[in-house]
């Protein structure tokens, strides 16, 4: 069999590359979910508190998904019917929070809603109860700031694709804006929100990062969270494995209702549809205005205040955060070479029409997480490798293999697109191998390739994941912060905070920038 | 000589099969309603397509297997025959290196080549800055530069108009005679078809019949054809 996959020549090579990552990752990814069923043996080390931990999930993730769902519709039908200026600027941050580090949205929140944040301020000065911050309260708000962004972009592409002609059908028939709602809006919205919910609830499923930092307790916690601590606290194996089993169990559970409800794609379609319905006059042009301008304060304001109080410290951060902050951007950059070399090779043979299988294995990440592969490849390595050397190594693949489905999001349509426009061309003319990765892939996909690189880069600079379950004295700068966090250092934390994000925005402008200008 | 023999291919509801020879250096026309296989036919000649049953000989020797850019052979697409990223000297240069480490001298062949088609000092030009006529001779010239001995024609030029089709017929008809290539040319037009090619292959009903002289054929046309040809 080999030897007829040699004899057949190179055009072949592609296909063989492709079967062989998808393999490699799908021997990955099952082999460390094999090894954590295998250690769980059942669910037997599971007490009250894990289970605890499980309907806190489910609950805050169906209560996260509730909330952005329900609140972006106001914004998104406003932003469908109005036209202002920065309305194209505000539409594009929208899509900013998917590249936040997720620590330094927390450090806003906190800043804004912290017990020495501005509303807490205020709260107190009109003698009203405060609002805490952590607990479960303090993970919905966060898990709605990241999500909000994400649903209002989602409807508005639902919006947008009411085709206009219908819009000026209603106008003609004298419609006023209850009638249009009942008629356009809400069958697009029956449509469009099921999709909509469910992607963010998938999102908060997995929620790591902000339970760690504002949730725990009896009240507060999340699977990831629990393996986490049962990993890191308690070194019990055993549990933690156990809780992986059941956060494997529930992606299915989630991928199988997801394979029932259509989920919107999540960026790149085209929100810079022409000139949309004109909105209804009156009061309503207050609303939306008011819908608009909460949702941009909403957004902005914890970002503003965390860079407010992080831009004075910076110059005086310890040299250790700098250690950081280069280690980081270095396991960044890995991590998207790696992202990059990986989904190229898949969407390469993908695209040859090489087997869905391979597609599969390209997006089988989306069933594990970051955590429950960590403490697989850790169960699997521990006798092999000091621990303490397998910190940084296994999170820039992990980062890499998480950002990969959504790479192969933008490279699968490119790489087909390529295929179909020149793939015969290049085949006629015998190119083939490094030549037509040189001459005619790169180029080709670059914008695609600059994105995906960019996403996986950020990405992997902001991802507070993985790197938590190791002791190790080499912190990225995300644990560096949160470590500054845990000692109450919080101007130091701000400006690191400032330092991550500004290094996750400009990693991902380089590279969509990069990859746009070859 | 290039031979089709006791050639099948199925897809769903199509079918195509073919049992004909075509001799050295001839040029044919192949002619059929859309849909009925005239690019398939090519297709299976140029690599892209295997076929279901049977085997396509070039001088007696199988082409089962080769790759299509080591076969015998040159194609020209309906559109995309050139990369729209790299120049006019490199989308030529590729025919005589794929991997464009061209020497000096073959450097020089690829001027050579752009002069014969009438396009020296557009070395640097992309495609998009050229007119459909000049993409056509750029094409043709990675062709002559190739010299293969088959040359196949997918209707490359037909989003061309009249006169400037016939005037990249003729380079071809030049190039051909140059190269000694055996040309199969796809054609829905029975007046390029009289114009370029002595013989016709017709494609009627899912059979490829072999060539017949192109003015007999058009002169008195089977059924199928006439229904074509309205």
């Amino acid at each position: 069999m080999a030897a007829g996959i040699l004899a057949l020549g190179a055009p072949r090579v592609p296909a063989l590359g492709g079967a062989l990552v998808a393999g490699a990752l799908a021997a990955l990814i099952m082999g460390t979910l094999a090894a954590v069923a295998w250690q769980a043996q059942g669910l037997a080390a599971l007490g009250p508190w894990d289970w605890r931990a499980v309907r806190f999930t489910l609950w805050q993730a169906a209560l996260s998904a509730a909330l952005s769902a329900v609140l972006a519709i106001p914004v998104a039908r406003a932003l469908a019917r109005r036209r202002f200026p920065g309305r194209g600027a505000l539409v594009t941050l929208l899509g900013a929070p998917f590249i936040l580090p997720v620590i330094v949205a927390i450090m806003g929140l906190i800043a804004v809603f912290g017990r020495n944040g501005v509303i807490n301020e205020t709260l107190r000065a009109a003698g009203l109860p405060e609002f805490s911050v952590y607990g479960w309260q303090g993970v919905i708000l966060a898990h709605v700031f990241f999500n909000l962004p994400l649903s209002v972009r989602l409807i508005l592409q639902g919006w947008q694709a009411i085709p206009a002609e219908r819009f000026r059908l209603a106008d003609s028939l004298g419609f006023g804006p209850a009638d249009t709602a009942r008629h356009l809006e809400r069958p697009m919205l029956r449509a469009v929100l099921p999709g909509v919910w469910l992607a963010v609830f998938l999102v908060c499923l997995t929620s790591f990062t902000v339970a760690l930092a504002l949730g725990g307790g009896p009240s507060a916690t999340t699977v990831e969270l629990a393996i986490y601590q049962a990993f890191r606290f308690d070194f019990d194996l055993g549990r933690a494995a156990a809780l992986g089993l059941v956060q494997i169990g529930l992606s299915l559970a989630a991928m199988g209702l997801a394979r029932r409800i259509a989920i919107p794609a999540a960026f790149g379609a085209g929100l810079q549809a022409a000139r949309g319905p004109a909105g209804p006059r009156g009061w309503r042009v207050a609303a939306d205005a008011m819908a608009i301008a909460l949702a941009a304060v909403f957004l902005l304001w914890p970002v503003l205040a965390v860079t407010a109080a992080g831009l004075p410290a910076l110059p005086a951060l310890p040299p250790e955060v700098w250690q950081a902050a280069l280690r980081s951007v270095l396991m960044a950059l890995a991590s998207a070479l790696l992202a990059l070399a990986l989904g190229l090779t898949l969407a390469l043979a993908i695209a040859r029409g090489r087997g869905g299988w391979i597609e599969a294995a390209g997006m089988l990440p989306i069933v594990a997480s970051p955590l429950v592969l960590g403490t697989g490849l850790f169960i699997l390595l521990r006798g092999w490798v000091a621990t303490d050397m397998l910190a940084l190594p296994l999170t820039v693949l992990i980062n890499a293999i998480m950002a990969l489905p959504f790479g192969l999001r933008a490279l699968i349509p490119a790489a087909r697109t390529l295929q179909a426009d020149f793939g015969r061309l290049a085949d006629s003319l015998d190119l083939r191998g490094p030549a037509r990765l040189r001459l005619l892939v790169l180029p080709r996909l670059a914008p695609q390739l600059g994105f995906s690189g960019g996403l996986a880069a950020a990405l992997g600079m902001g991802d507070l994941g993985v790197i938590t379950l190791f002791a190790t004295d080499s912190p990225t700068l995300p644990l560096k912060l949160y470590q500054l966090m845990g000692s109450y250092r919080m101007a130091e934390a701000s400006a690191c905070a400032v330092l991550l994000m500004a290094i996750s925005f400009a990693l991902f402008w380089l590279f969509d920038r990069g990859g746009r200008l070859a | 000589m290039l031979e089709f023999r006791d050639i099948a291919v199925r897809r769903g509801d199509f079918t195509l099969t073919a049992d004909l020879a075509v001799p050295d250096g001839a040029r044919v026309a192949v002619i059929g309603a859309s849909g009925s296989g005239k690019s398939t036919l090519l297709a299976l000649v140029a690599g892209f397509l295997p076929p279901d049953r049977g085997r396509i000989l070039w001088q007696g020797r199988d082409l089962a297997g080769v790759p299509p850019g080591e076969r015998p052979l040159s194609v020209l697409f309906q559109d995309q025959n050139l990369f729209p990223h790299l120049d006019v000297a490199q989308n030529v240069g590729l025919g005589l290196r794929p991997d464009l480490r061209l020497d000096p001298a073959q450097r020089q062949r690829v001027g050579e080549v752009l002069t014969a088609v009438g396009l020296s000092g557009h070395e640097r030009r992309r495609p998009a800055s050229l007119s459909g006529g000049q993409q056509g001779r750029v094409a043709l010239a990675r062709v002559l530069l190739r010299a293969r001995p088959i040359l196949l024609l997918d209707e490359p030029f037909a989003a061309l108009g009249p006169a400037l089709k016939a005037e990249m017929l003729e380079l071809v008809g030049r190039i051909a005679t140059q190269t000694g290539a055996t040309v199969l040319m796809v054609t829905h037009d029975p007046r390029d078809a009289a114009r370029f090619a002595p013989q016709t292959i017709l494609i009627d009903a899912g059979v490829a019949h072999p060539p017949r002289p192109t003015r007999a054929l058009l002169a008195d046309p089977p059924p199928g054809l006439r229904d074509y040809l309205g």
